[in-house]
């Protein structure tokens, strides 16, 4: 057996913090979540909290406007990443330039972008429809669209999120020894077949993080959408986070918390399995 | 004309306020010997130019300095106000909504019992009722009732040679003909989406009207929105506008401020709103304010062309205080003539006071003159939120969806109901828990 060389108490610090801020509340909230609560009293109503989480139907599109939202940004955001991160990498003269560009809007405060974008959106004032009707294109109404607004925003989360995702794959086409490709070329591959065959195989662990992170960052998401439209308008672009931060806001705290736990369950479900298969699909260098 | 009724209202001032302190309250043998300084939190969605007169005013005359702790407005700001108590934090004296939002606050935890106070006896009965608890009064009056109506500019109405509408349906024909004429009918501000609420808070007069005993059964949990008819109509009304075409397409995009500015220039010439924008329109638009108006929202009998009333909203003063007898005398002063007469020349009166036989001269914006009418015949109704503990806090994001043509009425009064129920499950409510 190995000794270790630090003391096992030192552990404990870390330990102490970690179970008062995180484990204690995790183990409260399922507690809570079974109960009406006003921060002083509570009274104990078993599933009740669930069961009226599922009957709502404002609760139950949130549910789905999350997961659409969660695979459309983190499809959208893996596969343009890639093909600009491929682009960059090559020898283009202002590569440095455009790579600051694409970054910039990852470091601005996300409600600052929603609010210049909610700006930009408008159907009469807003920059982008009076730049399409230069062009004869009657723009629509971005986010007072029910049917259109989720996506409007989902857009902006792309267009935000991607200069991060350009990163990580930037960092992984770096690794990739220049020797392949050459062997390639002397076997005489194209450019093409670089990619196909080397780039995208030994560009996978990226791609994975790429995938995962922003996945689970989708089905997390909450200011952009908070900034933009507040889950409006109605409950069109209502999201599990903004309902659980709503429920929680109207005083509904045992509510609130069993919406939590019901995120909670869907991020475990969706994003371990995903997790484990991705992480098999890898190759070695 | 104006200038000679302002001298007018100075001169009225001048003569009240001698003849009321004289026969009132000596505030100078009150005065603390020790200055106090005061917190006080209220949102700061409105002008604070008369708050600091009148807190300039207390402090002269009681001794007691007021700090101001602003907090946003919406649902924002409820979730501080929230937080604020929960933690024992809240500042000295807390400003907020008086009715359904206000019991929401779980009172009798959180505020000091006014009940002995004197000034207890003299506030508006609906009032005290929408502020207490089993009785016990928490809360005073934050000036004066206000109401929801509909705002429309003068002009415009004039020159197409349109009516004041004493039922709703001649409110149609009156947009048929404001469209023809290429204008917007009905202005929509819903990217506030609290604004989306009023045609269905504003119809309660007709509502109380066409079915006396709905209050009693809402609050027992028998009559719903869903359920009765008179009540469904509030969002027939609201979603009819829209299926008509009566309202601006970019509703949803649009601001309130923007709502008011199309008011203003004419772009849309009825705006259903509280009355309380027409503060923000005369600091905005200067005079502008004398050509805007406003009419109940009407009904289907001519004879019963009334409207709906928002009554004042609530000051209260937290168990925590550490300064609460301070904070008792500054309500007290709050309520006088004095410091009502100071606001007043800032922030005009809309409707009466909740103070029995408190009345101020100012000049009173045309708007709320027209509404006069409706007061005097008695032809008035506080806003459901008022008379009941229930208040489903989805309803903006319900009415929103009606009044943009993305749910129909029987569908938002359904989603309403539903939402109620949460409500009721919070505050524990009989009748509505089966």
């Amino acid at each position: 057996m190995k000794r270790s060389v630090y003391a096992n108490w030192l552990i404990v610090p870390g330990m102490a913090v970690y179970s008062v801020f995180f484990l204690l509340p995790t183990l409260l909230s399922f507690f809570f979540s079974l109960t009406v609560w006003d921060l002083q009293e509570w009274r104990f109503v078993g599933l009740l909290n669930f069961k009226m989480f599922f009957e709502e139907p404002a609760l139950r599109g949130a549910v789905t406007n999350t997961l659409i939202y969660a695979v459309t940004t983190s499809g959208l955001k893996t596969v343009l990443a890639l093909l600009i991160a491929v682009g960059l990498a090559s020898r283009l003269p202002t590569r440095n330039f455009l790579r600051s560009m694409i970054f910039f809007p990852t470091i601005v405060s996300t409600v600052a972008v929603g609010i210049v974008f909610t700006s930009l959106m408008h159907p009469t004032r807003g920059v982008i429809n009076a730049a399409l009707a230069l062009l004869g294109i009657a723009g629509p109404d971005w986010l007072g669209n029910g049917d259109l607004a989720l996506y409007s925003v989902i857009l902006v989360d792309v267009w935000r999120g991607i200069g991060m995702a350009m990163m990580i794959y930037l960092a992984g086409l770096s690794a990739i020894p220049a020797e392949y490709g050459e062997a390639l070329m002397v076997d005489g591959g194209n450019g093409w077949d670089k990619f196909r065959h080397i780039t995208l195989p030994l560009i996978r662990p990226s791609m994975n993080s790429v995938i995962i992170l922003s996945f689970i960052g989708g089905l997390r998401s909450f200011d952009l959408v908070w900034a933009m439209t507040g889950g409006g308008p109605g409950f069109a672009t209502e999201i599990l986070s903004s309902i659980v931060y709503k429920q929680y806001i109207s005083g509904f705290y045992g509510l609130s918390t069993a919406g939590n736990i019901i995120l909670l369950v869907l991020v475990a479900l969706l994003a371990v399995p995903l997790h484990v298969r991705l992480t098999k699909m890898e190759v070695d260098l | 004309m104006r200038k000679i009724l302002s001298v007018l209202v100075v001169l009225s001032l001048l003569l009240s306020v001698g003849l009321v302190s004289a026969q009132e309250v000596d505030w100078s043998a009150r005065r603390l010997d020790d200055q106090v300084t005061l917190t006080f939190m209220i949102d700061r969605d409105q002008s604070l130019d008369g708050w600091e007169a009148l807190f300039r005013q207390i402090e002269e005359v009681l001794n007691i300095k007021t700090v101001l702790d602003l907090r946003p407005g919406g649902i924002e700001g409820d979730n501080l106000v929230k937080s604020r108590l929960a933690t024992g934090d809240m500042a000295d004296l807390c400003a907020y909504n008086s009715g359904s939002l206000f019991k929401v606050l779980n009172p009798a935890a959180y505020f000091v019992d006014l009940s002995s106070e004197l000034y207890a006896e003299n506030l508006d009965e609906s009032f005290k009722n929408s502020v207490s608890v089993d009785g016990v009064l928490y809360a005073v009056p934050n000036g004066a009732t206000s109401t929801g109506a509909w705002l429309y500019n003068k002009r415009i109405h004039e020159e197409l040679g349109l009516e004041i509408p004493a039922t709703w349906d001649a409110l149609l024909d009156n947009c048929a003909r404001i469209k023809e004429a290429g204008l917007t009918p009905v202005i929509g501000g819903y990217r506030d989406s609290w604004t989306s609420q009023l045609i269905l808070l504003a119809d309660q007069h007709n509502l109380v009207h066409e079915y006396p005993n709905f209050v009693d059964e809402f609050n027992a949990g028998i009559s719903t929105y869903s359920n009765t008819p008179a009540a469904l109509r509030g969002f027939e009304k609201l979603n009819q506008i829209w299926e008509l075409g009566y309202i601006n397409t970019d509703l949803n995009s649009t601001s309130y401020d923007m709502a008011l500015e199309m008011l203003v220039e004419g772009q849309g010439v009825y705006y259903p709103m509280l009355s309380f924008a027409l503060a923000y329109i005369e600091e905005n638009f200067g005079d502008e304010i004398n050509n805007i108006g406003s009419f109940g929202q009407p009904g289907d009998d001519p004879d019963y062309h009334g409207v709906t009333l928002w009554l004042p909203g609530a000051i209260a003063i937290p168990k925590t205080s550490k300064n609460i007898d301070a904070a008792k005398l500054w309500l007290e002063y709050f309520l006088s003539k004095e410091a009502t007469e100071l606001l007043a020349q800032y922030s005009k009166p809309t409707g009466p006071y909740a103070v029995k036989g408190l009345e101020v001269d100012v000049e009173m914006y045309q708007a709320a003159i027209e509404l006069m009418p409706h007061f005097e015949r008695g032809m008035t109704a506080a806003a459901l939120e008022f008379e009941s503990p229930l208040k489903g806090p989805n309803l903006m994001q319900i009415t929103q969806e009606c009044g943009s043509g993305m749910s129909t009425p029987i569908e938002a009064a359904e989603k309403y109901d539903q939402d109620l129920k949460k409500q009721a499950l919070q505050l524990g409510l009989e009748g509505w828990l089966d």
